[in-house]
């Protein structure tokens, strides 16, 4: 139902938009991070050992404790899904912030303190932030986290290594990985990948890579052989989140113009009509 | 003037004013101390829920419910009709208390709320949270300036007052068009998010069906707060106005329940409509008592000729928009789980005193409801009737 809906925003909700503002095109994905570095995490790979947690959390210098859930000091966490039924069916999903190709964050934050960058990692300038969360909101994936102790709080979230990245170096979890479930590399080269192995173990995989078109990509792909949905990944259509705004954003300076030129006209129109009144009051105060 | 009914003025400060006073008080020294102390120790939020109440309700409401001064500002200079002129004042200082304490809540609401102007000079013109911030700066300007008269008038500056005057119509004009960009982006805001607002209240043309809403009840709010300060504070009641602006509420919102029904049947989604669950029972409880109702009420000439079944029927009109806004930011905002705590309570209610508060205080020292001289500001040459 919902992915429906979504899908009917781009046709039927969009035009009936376009009857109120100036007609516009849903706008295409940025063409940044597209061919950006990317995460591939293979769940059936992954023995559940969190090494990659602890790396981490090691390059923030951060005690590496194990937890249940993504907060302000855990930007991944490997989490153990378990069939009710049969507890045979299991798969490890590790999670962190998807760096989506077009992502809501970047779009929503009213100061540009999400960053998309070329290399493909979506970033936070802390020193720009004011705090509004509108970026915790606006992820689909749940991910921005918030340092709710403190007093001048910062949103944490995984910046795919960006600083080890521009060294030339992987991120910190996918050379904490030895047993290959994580792998470091152009999202275009991952996308091969993960489909060649999809396809050379169709019984073992199911038929999707997690990322590819999810809110118009991602740069972390997922693939795994129980589905992504039970995993508690989302279900989100195709089309970016910032698609769906851009539109109106777009509009605003013609619509600033539209209303600008109409109350003036009013204003002009209502003062001849008072005009045209005194004339026939004189006109008729002269009879 | 039209006014039928006009009580004696006290001098004195009733119990209701220093209780508001109190509850003021008691407001600003508890944000004090959230902003000494942080969002985590006083607060609800949470990681899967970031917006709490004074975003949904200071924030959202506030911001909508203050629809009537740029609204009744562009009836008087626009429309030139030069009628509703005595209500323009209390309207336009309502506005100024709305926006002023909206973006005073932001501030509270912030994590870095040292630096609530960085928006000045970081721009990022994708996000509608920016337009809206930017927006609501210059319109609080605008909003300032529109009601800089009162304040002049009562301390006779001729010179600044001759100024603000002559450039009044640009400065509505300005405030129009400032309104109809904010007022909707607040609805682009949810655009955004259509994995979180439930399909009831998601919309790809929110960004309208806020701006009509804000209409809707910035006009009712107009006739609550006329018909409370003639009740708390003995001005002149405009009854005959009252009822013109009662008469055009229920076109207003005709046109947003057509196309908020219409919107919901092209996307699809009416099947929810009939759904058993407290999200359809929470949409036909907004919808009959915040919509249908008023439309009805307003419609009776009967209701419209008394100030009581007026008021009670704005009442409801603004209780719509304050549940559509609680709705879409809060109840049917799928997040983490969330209850705020007396803290966020009380700092809401301080904000809704020191509005009131402030309102009364103004009222009874500025020239806040009409003087006979302003209306020399409205160049209108075929009203000469002497009244």
């Amino acid at each position: 139902m919902t992915i429906n809906r979504r899908e009917f925003l781009k046709t039927s909700g969009v035009g009936l938009a376009g009857l109120f503002v100036l007609p516009e095109t849903i706008h295409p994905s940025s063409p940044i991070g597209q061919d950006g570095y990317g995460i591939l995490y293979d769940a059936n790979l992954c023995i559940g050992c969190r090494n990659c947690e602890s790396a981490c959390k090691n390059r923030r210098d951060i005690p590496a404790e194990f937890e249940q859930e993504l907060d302000a000091d855990n930007w991944t966490i490997i989490k153990l899904y378990q069939d009710q039924e049969n507890t045979q069916i299991y798969s490890f999903i590790k999670r962190n912030c998807m760096h989506c190709v077009d992502p809501a964050c970047v779009s929503a934050c009213p100061v540009g303190a999400m960053k998309k960058t070329a290399d493909g990692p979506v970033i936070y300038d802390e020193t720009i932030c004011i705090g509004c969360r509108y970026c915790m909101a606006a992820c689909p994936f749940d991910i921005p986290k918030y340092e709710w102790e403190k007093v001048f709080p910062r949103v944490q979230k995984c910046d795919m290594c960006a600083d080890r990245i521009a060294e030339g170096k992987d991120t910190a979890c996918v050379e904490s990985c030895k047993i290959g479930a994580l792998q470091f590399g152009k999202r275009s080269d991952l996308l091969i990948e993960a489909h060649a192995r999809i396809d050379n173990d169709p019984a073992n995989y199911i038929n999707k890579v997690y990322g590819e078109n999810e809110v118009g990509g991602t740069s972390v792909l997922i693939v795994s052989k129980v589905p992504a949905e039970k995993l508690g990944l989302p279900v989100l259509s195709s089309s970016s989140l910032p698609s769906l705004t851009w539109p109106w954003m777009k509009a605003v300076p013609g619509v600033a113009f539209v209303v600008a030129s109409l109350m003036t006209f009013l204003y002009w129109l209502t003062g001849r009509k008072l005009k045209v009144e005194v004339v026939e009051e004189i006109k008729n105060d002269s009879h | 003037m039209t006014a039928i009914s006009q009580s004696k003025g006290s001098h004195q400060f009733g119990l209701g004013t220093l209780l508001l006073g109190f509850l003021s008080l008691l407001g600003l020294v508890l944000v004090v101390y959230r902003w000494f102390n942080g969002l985590g120790v006083t607060t609800g939020l949470t990681d899967g829920r970031g917006w709490g109440l004074w975003i949904s309700f200071d924030v959202f409401c506030g911001i909508a419910l203050a629809a009537g001064a740029f609204t009744i500002a562009g009836t008087v200079y626009i429309l030139r009709l030069k009628e509703f002129y005595p209500i323009l004042r209390p309207t336009v200082l309502t506005g100024f208390l709305g926006y002023g304490l909206a973006a005073f809540a932001i501030s509270v609401d912030l994590g870095f709320p040292h630096r609530i102007y960085y928006m000045i000079y970081n721009w990022n013109i994708h996000s509608p949270l920016f337009e809206v911030g930017w927006c609501v700066m210059i319109y609080l300007t605008v909003l300032a300036l529109e009601l800089s008269p009162i304040v002049f008038e009562r301390f006779n500056m001729k010179a600044p007052l001759k100024f603000i005057r002559s450039i009044t119509i640009p400065l509505v004009i300005f405030g129009v068009i400032l309104s109809t960009m904010h007022q909707s982006s607040l609805g682009t805001l949810f655009v955004l998010m259509p994995h979180r607002v439930h399909p009831l209240w998601y919309s790809s043309i929110m960004p309208v069906l806020f701006l009509i809403s804000a209409i809707a009840a910035g006009l009712g709010m107009v006739i609550v707060e006329s018909t409370w300060s003639f009740f708390g504070m003995k001005h002149k009641l405009e009854v005959r106005l009252l009822a013109k602006i009662a008469k055009v509420i229920p076109f207003v919102l005709g046109i947003y329940a057509i196309m908020r029904f219409s919107d919901l049947i092209i996307r699809g989604d009416a099947a929810f409509l009939f759904a058993v669950d407290k999200f359809t029972f929470l949409f036909w409880f907004e919808i009959f008592f915040g919509v249908i109702l008023p439309i009805i009420l307003f419609s009776l000439p009967s209701v419209r000729r008394k100030p009581i079944q007026m008021f009670s029927t704005s009442l409801l009109v603004v209780f719509g928009l304050i549940l559509h806004r609680l709705n879409v930011s809060l109840i049917a905002f799928s997040a983490g789980s969330y209850a705020p705590t007396w803290l966020e309570i009380l700092v809401t209610v301080g904000m809704i005193a020191i509005g009131a508060f402030v309102f009364t205080i103004a009222s009874r020292y500025l020239p806040v409801f009409s003087h006979p001289h302003d209306e020399e500001v409205i160049k209108n040459p075929a009203v000469s009737s002497p009244e």
